[in-house]
């Protein structure tokens, strides 16, 4: 089991390096947008590692209300965060990509927004779990864990709606995909996904330790005080 | 090589760096802490 | 053993006349309502033709705004007398207990609303193209969708640090949708174009997350 995470490591390492060889020499270049396209082979893949994440969010969420297991609040709280670290980067990503295609840096299109919402809606999340006080914050994060999940349909309906009554640039493009680009693509996202995977876990695992130390100060003052008290 | 294009790639890669090394820094802050508990 | 309608009917009376006791209530929701609308007003100039177009979502914002300070109040009053606690050991459903405070907040919100949307149809000379009658419902299903869940994170946020930023925190990003169809519905209404599926949004909307607020509310009084 101990070595399963190193050897993980690395053979995430060399797939995530041969997926950016395919997306920066193997792919082939896009008609209209030229070589700057290629930053679709991260920000796609990185939008659906961010939202594979929430609906682990979500369903750990359901998981620990129904049945109060502390693994569960913590996978809750890991897909989160990670999360949230991957809605970022797309939200980073966009941005940098429309700047040469369109010449506007934000541009309030379907699929921005709707991540733009989703990723307040998850950072709501983590400043709740963070400031929460913490007997109740699994409950209350499990809580509005499920708010927010409800919420996505309403999101991407309701921008949707609004675009096709006032249309927009779409972002990334639509129409189908050479499949030359669509298999880059594939393996970015296996690349991303098994990376997503071992930040999990590490994290899981600082969180388990973390809340062992706790518990362990807790013990400890416990001792000390009744000790005080012969 | 488009220079957006590596802006993008790096600013993916240093997202994901930065908030290891929040990892990292948090675990070995943590080691500390079960030092001191095991020695009281 | 008191229904459940029962026990939501008393609280919200007993809410209502607390605040009916302090005459200073009314005067200084009067106030509030024309402060805001007064600052909107400089900020968003009315006489620009730009100004009259998004006349929609002043007003929502406006009433956002006028929201968030009626439910941080209101369970401002119940942690002094750490009411709360005796609300969580009585044998009185929590959902008669949330309803009632949204009830409350609904009433206290739309008042509001009435005392500031004829000062923003004076100054903004607001004239609605399609019927106005639609209005009343976007006004209601919009106001409801932000205090029932509203309602649902102020409660959630009594035991956490700064209580009074974690509630629009925690309620403004679960809105957007709502927020999205209460001002396009409104805009759909005063330039004569159909609101009929933002009034749809919002209806779904109302009770998926109303549902959601009383399925989970017991849950939440009770989380330690």
């Amino acid at each position: 089991m101990k070595l399963a995470f190193p050897i993980l490591g690395v053979l995430t390492a060399i797939l995530l390096s041969y997926a950016l060889y395919m997306a920066l020499v193997v792919a082939p270049t896009e008609q209209t947008m030229g070589d700057v396209q290629r930053i679709f082979y991260y920000h796609v893949p990185s939008a659906w590692t961010a939202f594979i994440l929430f609906t682990i969010n979500f369903v750990a969420s359901i998981v620990y209300l129904v049945r109060r297991k502390p693994a569960a609040d913590i996978v809750a709280l890991v897909s989160a965060e990670v999360g949230v670290v991957f809605c970022t980067i797309v939200l980073v990503t966009g941005p940098i990509w429309a700047r040469p295609v369109w010449g506007i840096w934000w541009t309030w299109d379907m699929r921005l927004t709707s991540t733009l919402v989703l990723w307040l809606i998850y950072v709501s999340y983590l400043v709740l779990r963070r400031f929460s006080a913490s007997g109740e914050t699994p409950v209350l994060a499990a809580a509005l864990a499920i708010f927010g999940a409800l919420c996505v349909p309403f999101v991407y309906f309701s921008i949707w709606f609004f675009r096709t009554q006032h249309p927009q640039p779409v972002m990334g493009g639509g129409g189908s995909i050479d499949p030359r680009m669509l298999h880059v693509l594939l393996i970015n996202w296996l690349a991303f996904s098994c990376f997503a995977f071992l930040v999990c876990w590490s994290r899981y695992r600082l969180e388990k330790v973390q809340r062992d130390v706790e518990q362990a100060h807790a013990m400890a003052s416990l001792g000390q005080s009744s000790r005080s008290t012969r | 090589m488009n220079r957006y294009l590596l802006a993008a790639y790096a600013a993916t890669w240093i997202i994901h760096i930065a908030y290891l090394s929040t990892l990292v820094s948090r675990y070995t802050k943590l080691k500390r802490e079960i030092d001191e508990l095991k020695k009281s | 053993m008191p229904t459940p309608a029962g026990v939501t009917r008393a609280t919200l009376l007993k809410d209502l006349r607390l605040e009916w006791r302090s005459k200073d209530a009314i005067n200084s929701m009067l106030f509030f309502s024309l402060l805001v609308v007064v600052v909107f007003s400089f900020s968003f100039d009315p006489t620009a033709e730009e100004s009259r177009r998004i006349a929609g979502g002043l007003i929502w914002v406006a009433f956002l705004f006028a929201a968030v300070v009626a439910l941080n109040q209101t369970w401002a009053r119940e942690i002094r007398n750490q009411v709360l606690d005796a609300y969580r050991v009585s044998p009185a459903p929590a959902n008669s207990l949330f309803l009632a405070k949204a009830f409350g907040n609904f009433l206290f919100v739309t008042i509001l609303e009435a005392l500031m949307t004829p000062l923003f149809i004076a100054f903004y000379q607001l004239r609605a193209v399609g019927p106005a009658w639609q209005l009343l419902i976007v006004a209601a299903l919009g106001t409801w969708a932000l205090v029932v869940n509203g309602t649902f994170f102020a409660a959630m946020s009594l035991r956490t640090r700064s209580r009074e930023i974690m509630l629009p925190l925690l309620l403004f990003p679960i809105s957007i949708p709502a927020i999205l169809g209460m001002v396009q519905a409104t805009t759909a209404i005063l330039t004569g174009e159909g609101a009929r599926v933002w009034i749809a949004l919002l209806l779904s909307y109302d009770l998926v997350f109303t549902t959601a607020c009383l399925l989970l509310f017991e849950m939440v009084l009770n989380a330690e």
